[in-house]
C-alpha cells in the first residue's frame, strides 16, 4: 500500500515539474520572438531591442527565433495549433492575422496599447480585425515607383509623370531612346498585383474600396474598370522581354536587378526596393541616381488620387505570452527601437519621432507622402483572407499573361469567398 | 516458436513502427482533413464529405495539371527511354574515353534538383547561354523566351528534367547490361548474327528486366514531379506548367487552403498507387516472380 501510494506521490511530483517546466519557458517573463530577421542588420537590431528591453526590465527574458520569411506560412499555423506557440511573432496583418484568430491563441491587445498606438496613425489600422486590436506594425510600406535620374534624362524626361497620360508618353520617349521602360517580376506573381490594386484604387471610391474588401465581393463596376486599365497598359507593351519569366528580387537578371544595373529605367516596388537593389548592383553610387514617384493618377476615375497601396509588417502576441508583452510592443513603437529600424534602412517607421532619422532623401520623400495619404491601402492579397487573396494575386497573374478577363479578376474574389477552386 | 515471435517484433519492430509513424498516419490524416474545410486553425469543424474531391476532378487549374504531368510521363517514355537505351549500349562498348563519358553522363544526378534548377535559370535565362549559343549558330530565329512562353515552358521543363535524370538511366541500364553473360554474345557470333542483330535479339530481351524497373521509376517520378518546376517556374506563366504536384503545395500553403490541399495530396497518391499496383500485376509481376513468393 505505502509503495503504491510512494509511487503515485512521484509521479504527481513529476508531473508538476513538467507542467511548471513547461509553463516556465513561457508563463512568467520568459518570451519568446519569432521574428524574419534572419541577416544583419535586422538581426542584430532585434537582438539589441530585445537586449535593451531586459536590462530595463530584468524579470523579462527574451529568446530568439529568427525564421525565413517563408517559413512563417507553414510555421505559425502548426504553431498556433499547438499548446506551445511562441509569445509574440511577426505578423502582416489583414485576412492573414483574421484567420491567426480562429485559433483562440492570439491576444486581444486592444485595452493594452489604447493608450499610445494612436500616435501610430493609420498604419495600425491594418491590424485591427472587427474592431479590435490583435497586431501591432512596426514599420509601414508604402508602393510606388523607383526610377533611373539618368535614364529619364537620357530620355528627356524632365519631370517624372503625374498622370497615367504623362505615364504613357515617357513610355513612348523612353523606347524612342532604346531603354526598356519599366522592368517588372511577374514570375512571382504579386508584382502583377500592384498594379492592378492601385488601378482598383483609382477607380473606385474608398468607401467601394473598402466595403469590397470587406464583403469579398468586387461586384462595383469600378472593379472592371481596373482590369481594363491594366488592358490598356499591358497593350502599351511597357515591359522587358520576358517579363512572365523574371523574378523580382532574385538575382541581377530580376526586375529589381535591371533597375538597379541600368537596364530598365524604372520599377513599382515598395519602399524596401533600394535595399534590395543595392545588393543586385556593382555600382556603389547607384542611390543616388534612384528617384521616387506616386502612382500617376487616372483622369476621371472616382478613387482618391491620395490613397497609397501599401502594408507593413507588425508583432503579434500570443495567450501564452507573459503580460510584459504588449509591453514590449510598445518599446518597439516607441521613439528610441523606431529611430535604430530607420536609421538602418529596414523600413518607413511607424513612429513619426523616428522620421528625422530616415538618412536617405528619397526615402524621406517616401516617408512624407505616407504621412499625406488621406488612406492606405493595405495590398489586397493581405487585406483579403489569406486563399482568396491569394486567388486574385493568380488571376491577376494569369490575366497578365493573356489568360482571362479584366472580369475574371474581379470575379475571382467573391469565387474563391465562397470556396470556387 | 515465441522465440521466433520475438525475434520478428525485435527485427521488425522498429521499421514498422517508423513505417507506419511517417508513411501510413499521415496519409490516413491527410484523408481525413479532405473531407473538411479548413484554413489551418482552430478545430475542423466545416465537414464537406466529397465536396473537396469534387472541386478537385472537377477543376479547370487541376485537370490542366495531370494533362502537363501526362505529358511528361509520354515524353520520358519516348524520348528519355530511346536515348539512354542508346548511349547505355555506347558506353557499354570499348571505347577510348569509355570512363570520362560515364562521368560526364551522371554527373547532372548528383547535384541535387535545387541546385539544378537554379542553374538552368542562369542558362535560360534572356540572353544567357542558350540564346548566346543559338545567336553564335546562326540559329538566332529559334531563340524563343523558355520560361516566359506558355507555349515552350512545358517542354524547357522536361529538357531540364532530362538533363538531370538521364544519368540515372543509363547507370541502370549499364547495370543491367553488365548482368547479360559473356556467352551469350559470343554464341550470337558464332551463329553469324550482325551487331544489329544480337542487339536486337538478344541483348535488348535480355534489358527488359531493365528496362521494366526503369518504366516504373520515370513514371512514379513524373507524376510527382516538383521541385524544379517550383523554383525555375513556379508551375506559371498562366499555370502552363503547373503540375498536380505545384498545384497541391499552391493550395495547401500559399492559400492556406489544407483541406482541399489534403484531397489534392489524396487524388495524388491514389493515382501513383493505381500505377503502381497495375504495373506490378501486369508489367513486372515475370520480373519479381520468385523474389517475393
Amino acid at each position: 500500500m505505502r509503495r503504491i501510494r510512494l509511487i503515485t506521490v512521484t509521479i504527481a511530483a513529476a508531473l508538476l515539474a513538467a507542467a511548471c517546466g513547461s509553463s516556465g519557458t513561457t508563463g512568467s517573463g520568459a518570451l519568446t520572438w519569432w521574428h524574419n530577421g534572419t541577416s544583419d542588420p535586422l538581426k542584430s537590431l532585434w537582438q539589441s531591442v530585445a537586449d535593451g528591453y531586459h536590462a530595463a526590465h530584468p524579470d523579462v527574458t527574451i529568446s530568439i527565433d529568427p525564421i525565413q520569411n517563408e517559413q512563417f506560412q507553414t510555421k505559425v499555423p502548426l504553431a498556433l495549433q499547438s499548446d506551445s506557440p511562441p509569445g509574440v511573432y511577426q505578423q502582416w496583418g489583414g485576412g492573414g492575422e483574421a484567420s491567426q484568430i480562429k485559433s483562440g491563441k492570439v491576444l486581444d491587445l486592444t485595452s493594452a496599447v489604447s493608450s499610445w498606438i494612436g500616435t501610430l496613425g493609420k498604419a495600425a489600422e491594418g491590424w485591427q480585425v472587427d474592431g479590435k486590436q490583435y497586431g501591432v506594425p512596426f514599420d509601414l510600406h508604402v508602393v510606388g515607383f523607383w526610377y533611373r535620374k539618368d535614364l529619364f534624362a537620357k530620355a528627356q524626361i524632365t519631370t517624372p509623370p503625374a498622370t497615367m497620360a504623362d505615364f504613357y508618353a515617357d513610355i513612348d520617349k523612353l523606347r524612342a531612346a532604346g531603354v526598356t521602360p519599366v522592368a517588372i517580376g511577374s514570375k512571382d506573381r504579386w508584382p502583377d498585383a500592384f498594379y492592378w490594386d492601385y488601378f482598383a484604387v483609382r477607380e473606385c471610391s474608398t468607401d467601394v474600396v473598402k466595403q469590397s474588401i470587406k464583403a469579398q465581393k468586387l461586384d462595383d463596376p469600378c472593379w472592371q474598370k481596373a482590369g481594363d486599365d491594366l488592358t490598356a497598359l499591358l497593350a502599351k507593351n511597357p515591359f522587358q522581354q520576358g517579363f512572365l519569366g523574371t523574378p523580382a528580387q532574385q538575382g541581377a537578371g530580376s526586375s529589381a536587378g535591371m533597375v538597379a544595373n541600368g537596364q530598365a529605367a524604372m520599377e513599382l516596388q515598395g519602399d524596401w526596393e533600394p535595399g534590395t537593389m543595392a545588393a543586385l548592383t556593382e555600382d556603389k553610387d547607384f542611390a543616388s541616381k534612384l528617384g521616387w514617384f506616386p502612382f500617376p493618377t487616372i483622369e476621371g476615375g472616382a478613387g482618391d488620387p491620395g490613397v497609397t497601396l501599401g502594408g507593413g509588417d507588425g508583432f503579434s502576441c500570443t495567450t501564452v505570452a507573459p503580460p510584459s508583452c504588449p509591453d514590449f510592443l510598445k518599446y518597439i513603437d516607441g521613439a528610441e527601437v523606431q529611430t535604430k529600424l530607420a536609421a538602418a534602412g529596414i523600413g518607413l517607421p511607424v513612429n513619426p519621432d523616428a522620421a528625422g532619422a530616415l538618412k536617405d532623401p528619397t526615402l524621406r520623400q517616401v516617408f512624407d507622402f505616407s504621412r499625406k495619404a488621406t488612406y492606405i491601402q493595405t495590398y489586397f492579397d493581405i487585406a483579403l483572407p489569406t486563399n482568396v487573396g491569394q486567388a486574385l494575386d493568380d488571376a491577376i497573374a494569369n490575366f497578365v499573361a493573356g489568360k482571362g478577363t479584366a472580369a475574371s479578376v474581379a470575379q475571382s474574389v467573391g469565387q474563391a469567398a465562397t470556396g470556387d477552386k | 516458436m515465441i522465440r521466433r515471435r520475438l525475434e520478428l517484433v525485435l527485427l521488425l519492430g522498429p521499421a514498422l513502427l517508423l513505417f507506419v509513424g511517417f508513411v501510413l498516419a499521415p496519409i490516413v490524416v491527410a484523408a481525413y482533413y479532405s473531407l473538411y474545410e479548413w484554413q489551418g486553425f482552430g478545430s475542423l469543424t466545416d465537414f464537406v464529405g466529397i465536396g473537396n474531391y469534387r472541386d478537385v476532378v472537377t477543376g479547370a487549374v487541376f485537370q490542366g495539371a495531370v494533362v502537363h504531368n501526362v505529358v511528361i510521363v509520354v515524353l520520358s517514355l519516348v524520348v528519355q527511354l530511346p536515348v539512354s537505351v542508346a548511349l547505355a549500349l555506347l558506353l557499354n562498348r570499348k571505347l577510348r574515353g569509355r570512363g570520362a563519358l560515364r562521368l560526364v553522363v551522371f554527373a547532372p544526378y548528383v547535384l541535387s534538383e535545387a541546385t539544378t534548377a537554379v542553374i538552368w535559370l542562369l542558362i535560360l535565362q534572356p540572353g544567357g547561354f542558350v540564346d548566346q549559343a543559338l545567336t553564335f549558330l546562326g540559329l538566332h530565329g529559334a531563340i524563343r523566351q523558355w520560361l516566359a512562353d506558355p507555349k515552350v515552358v512545358l517542354l524547357t521543363l522536361f529538357v531540364v528534367i532530362t538533363w538531370k535524370y538521364i544519368g540515372f538511366g543509363i547507370i541502370l541500364l549499364l547495370a543491367g547490361l553488365q548482368g547479360i553473360p559473356r556467352e551469350l554474345h559470343e554464341a550470337a557470333a558464332l551463329d553469324g548474327a550482325s551487331a544489329w542483330q544480337a542487339t536486337r535479339s538478344v541483348v535488348l530481351p535480355l534489358l527488359g528486366p531493365t528496362i521494366r524497373i526503369w518504366i516504373f521509376l520515370s513514371v512514379i517520378g513524373s507524376l510527382q514531379v516538383f521541385d524544379v518546376v517550383w523554383i525555375m517556374t513556379l508551375g506559371g506563366p498562366a499555370n502552363a506548367s503547373t503540375t498536380m504536384a505545384t498545384y497541391l503545395i499552391d493550395h495547401g500553403f500559399k492559400r492556406y487552403e489544407f483541406g482541399y490541399g489534403s484531397a489534392v495530396a489524396v487524388v495524388l497518391f491514389i493515382i501513383c498507387f493505381a500505377f503502381a499496383l497495375l504495373y506490378q500485376r501486369f508489367a513486372l509481376r515475370r520480373d519479381t516472380e520468385g523474389a517475393l513468393r
